[in-house]
């Protein structure tokens, strides 16, 4: 047996000074030479555990053996038999906690470096020029509605397609993506990469139609009068405020008006694109996921001089990835731990200017397992800002299920479905992905995806519900 | 990438944009709006849907800022980068009331789809149009044909009673049994309609135009105050109860990027005039 390399090969990345002024990608990812060397660590284990952490199950001691091979085309081509995105889960997955979390090397030592190597992968097939689309199968004479051009949704198309079903993507905005687009920025995910995995689609015959609303361009029941089948993929994009006082004062967005203008609409860009940004100067995120984390580091891009990340709980318990804080820590992101907003000052003309918290302890442990904030008496204090981001969570829009009757929901308004499935209550109805699960992952999107287009495509071949 | 039919100035700064679209028209309902955006470096910015059919959907809009200069600036067989809709709640679809419609700039276009649903719904509809001087005014026959009573205001007196809204509202609303008053226009006009019905209590329902971005219940930008509640105006509304909206709050969100929608004018010109 090969000798074991302990450490993962190192990835390059910018320096954390240069790159809070512009909104390129972090990481540089591997050159052929390291991602050689990172695939030779792989044990080739015969059970690979690895692969049960993996949602879309990935063959990946495969993959990896063919980059040691230096047969980069081969590893593609094996990844790209069980996902349609690498390029994008070689970066955002939260590898930490699935795939590289079960590899056996990660009980002593640092695991491989698998999400990297995907990545590589991918990377350097987009070097190779446009990639070939497979033979069109012979078409089922079956439709498909996908609602929400997303991770999940994309999964879910490009799955059917293969089987010769006609596809049609509904989305509501005017780009492809969901959150890769509108949510995390280009300085995490580039978003050609994104657009290179639709246009592949296209090419396999695709269709997307965007800027179409599904529950009021035209409803669910309308869409299955023309098709066959329909899965929802709209993810979770209805913002939570705090209900304190000042929320609605100029200068505090939820997070997903600051990224949406910062990414979709190119606002760090302003003002040759449009859509303009509050560039503020002291700006406070509220929240400790990894969205609060992108809202944090866009804020010191777009030149703010302090960026407070404001989290009740200690940074143990933040849900974001250890990457993600690591990268907001290195960047400046000033981290005020057990801290609770609980309202906004404004001046004359309704913009923010300060913010009273107050200091919070740990107490006894929640439903969640995680030990709820308790907040210390008389311990509030005020700081002043002019721009509040809140990332506190969202939750699946109704839109939707307020125009489908008999789409049964949950208490979040999340669409309830068989997880075996991914059948909602109504007949020839699919949905998964944050629809259903509330704020997921990426790789969980398309998880449900490939789950439910198996069942779909049993169901369009028999008729049988 | 979607075509445009038709882009004419009705009156000074006023125009009417007439898009190609086969889907927008299917439930398409009064009181509803379209997102546009001119095109791929463009703003998403919200317009009160006047007309549609099977293959077009028309908007009236008035030239302010960047993103209606572009419009503005649109010839037939050009094309816009976006188009989304139907979006927001049709106006409530009421029956046998006595109904005063008040529109002023794009809300006098804005008005015509909402008067003539509550005429065919068998209500009784006044119609009250406003603006600086005659020149302004537009579109008088086609809201004539829905309304029942017509009035036109102008404030240097070139065209009916001369003066302002308040005059003519306040004397309608005493001299008549008005059960609800519907107004089309900028914030100025929502806000003093609702301050002067808000005494009698008559029902006063306003369309808003708050800041918006995705216009579908995403972002959050939209968020008016109404009844001491948080709503969104993009999926809430936009059309709201007068009395209850806090029009302090949502004046001073109109100009969150006030700043920066002036330099981007001038940026804009900059560019296309040199
Ligand atoms: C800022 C941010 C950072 C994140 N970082 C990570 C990360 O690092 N790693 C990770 O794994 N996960 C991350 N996530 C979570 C991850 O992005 C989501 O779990 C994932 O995108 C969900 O995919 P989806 O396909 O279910 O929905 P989405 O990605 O939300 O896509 C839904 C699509 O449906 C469209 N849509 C909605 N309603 C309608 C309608 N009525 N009609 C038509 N279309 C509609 C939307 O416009 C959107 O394009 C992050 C999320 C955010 C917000
Ligand atoms: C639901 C809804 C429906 C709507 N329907 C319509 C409609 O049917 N027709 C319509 O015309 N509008 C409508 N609006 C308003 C319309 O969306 C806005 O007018 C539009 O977004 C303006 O975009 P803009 O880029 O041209 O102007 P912006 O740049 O956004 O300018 C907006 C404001 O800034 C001010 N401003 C811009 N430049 C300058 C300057 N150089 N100096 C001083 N002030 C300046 C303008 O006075 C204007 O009030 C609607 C809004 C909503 C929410
Ligand atoms: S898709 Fe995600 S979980 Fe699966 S192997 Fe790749 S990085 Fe790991
Ligand atoms: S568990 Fe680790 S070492 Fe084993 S095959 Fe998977 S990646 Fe390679
Ligand atoms: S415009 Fe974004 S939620 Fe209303």
């Amino acid at each position: 047996m090969a000798k074991i390399v302990p450490k993962k090969t190192a990835m390059r990345e910018q320096p954390a000074m240069e790159r809070t002024k512009n909104f390129n990608e972090v990481p540089y990812g591997y050159s052929e030479q390291e991602a050689i060397q990172e695939a030779k660590r792989c044990l080739q284990c015969k059970r690979p555990t690895c692969m049960q952490g993996c949602p879309v199950e990935i063959d990946i001691p495969g993959f990896i053996d063919l980059i040691a091979q230096r047969d980069f085309r081969g590893a593609i081509k094996r990844l790209k038999d069980k996902n349609v995105l690498p390029a994008v889960c070689g970066r955002v997955c939260p590898q930490e906690d699935q795939c590289e979390k079960l590899c056996v090397l990660a009980k002593k030592y640092e695991p491989v470096g698998i999400g990297r190597l995907e990545r590589f992968a991918a990377d350097w097939e987009a070097t190779q020029g446009e990639a070939p689309v497979p033979k069109k199968p012979k078409p089922t004479g079956k439709k498909v509605a996908i609602i929400g051009a997303g991770p999940g949704g994309l999964t879910v198309a490009g799955d059917l397609i293969k089987l010769g079903h006609a596809v049609t993507i509904f989305e509501a905005l005017h780009a492809p993506g969901g959150v890769l687009v509108y949510g995390i920025p280009e300085f995490r995910l580039p978003k050609v990469i994104v657009y290179r995995e639709v246009d592949y689609l296209r090419r396999c015959g695709v269709n997307v139609v965007f800027d179409f609303v599904v529950g009021k361009t035209a409803t669910i029941d309308q869409i299955l009068h023309e098709y066959d089948a329909v899965y929802i993929g709209t993810g979770a994009g209805l913002p939570w405020f705090m209900n304190i006082p000042g929320e609605n004062l100029n200068g505090v967005y939820s997070a997903n008006e600051y990224l949406t203008r910062s990414n979709l609409m190119k606002a760090y860009l302003f003002p040759e694109y449009d859509t303009p940004i509050v560039r503020g100067k002291r700006v406070a995120v509220i929240g400790g996921g990894n969205v609060a984390m992108d809202c944090a580091r866009t804020a010191l891009r777009l030149g703010a001089d302090a960026v407070h990340n404001v989290y009740r709980r200690s940074r143990k318990e933040m849900p974001a990835r250890e990457e993600e804080i690591h990268h907001a820590e290195e960047e400046g992101v000033i981290f005020d731990i057990l801290t609770l907003p609980v309202r906004y000052m404004g001046d004359e003309h309704n913009w923010v200017k300060e913010m009273e918290c107050i200091k919070m302890q740990l107490g006894e442990p929640d439903a969640s397992g995680r030990r709820r904030p308790v907040p210390i008496e008389d311990s509030n204090f005020i700081t002043p800002i002019d721009t509040v981001v809140c990332a506190i969570g969202q939750s699946p829009n109704p839109l939707i299920p307020q125009t489908t009757p008999d789409l049964k929901t949950g208490k979040w308004g999340n669409i309830e479905i068989n997880p075996e499935t991914g059948k909602t209550s109504k007949k020839g109805c699919w949905a998964g992905g944050d629809v259903v699960r509330g704020g997921a992952t990426v790789i969980l999107a398309m998880g449900d995806g490939r789950v439910a287009a198996r069942s779909m495509d049993d169901y369009l071949k028999t008729g049988v519900w | 990438m979607y075509k445009v039919l038709k882009r004419e100035q009705i009156v000074p700064n006023i125009h009417l944009l007439a898009i190609e679209s086969s889907s927008v028209h299917q439930n398409a309902r009064a009181g509803e709006f379209v997102v546009v955006r001119a095109d791929e470096r463009g703003e998403r910015i919200p317009l009160n849907l006047v007309d549609w059919n099977k293959d077009s959907v028309s908007m009236v809009f008035m030239e302010v800022g960047t993103s209606t200069s572009k419009l503005a600036s649109l010839k037939p067989g050009d094309e816009i980068a976006t188009l989304a809709g139907p979006l927001g709640k049709p106006t409530e679809e009421v029956q046998g009331k006595k109904i005063a419609c008040i529109g002023g700039c794009y809300g006098i276009g804005a008005l015509l789809p909402v008067i003539r649903m509550f005429k065919e719904k068998g209500n009784h509809v006044t119609t009250i149009i406003e603006a600086r001087s005659e020149f302004l005014l537009y579109w008088q026959d086609k809201l004539r044909e829905y309304s029942d009573e017509f009035q036109e205001i102008t404030r240097d007196g070139t065209k009916g009673h001369k003066g302002h809204i308040n005059d003519v509202l306040v004397d309608y609303i005493k001299k008549n049994n008005v059960d609800m008053v519907y107004v089309q226009g900028c914030t100025y006009l929502t806000y003093l309609c609702s301050e002067i019905t808000r005494p009698s209590g008559i029902k006063t329902i306003v369309g808003l135009n708050p800041i918006m971005v995705d216009a579908t219940g995403m972002c959050g930008v939209c968020r008016v105050i109404v009844a001491g509640e948080t709503k969104f105006g993009c999926v809430d509304g936009p059309e709201f109860d007068g009395h209850q909206v806090d029009w302090d709050n949502l004046i001073a969100r109109r100009k969150i990027y006030i700043n920066e929608e002036i330099s981007s004018l001038s940026f804009y010109e900059c560019e296309r005039y040199g």
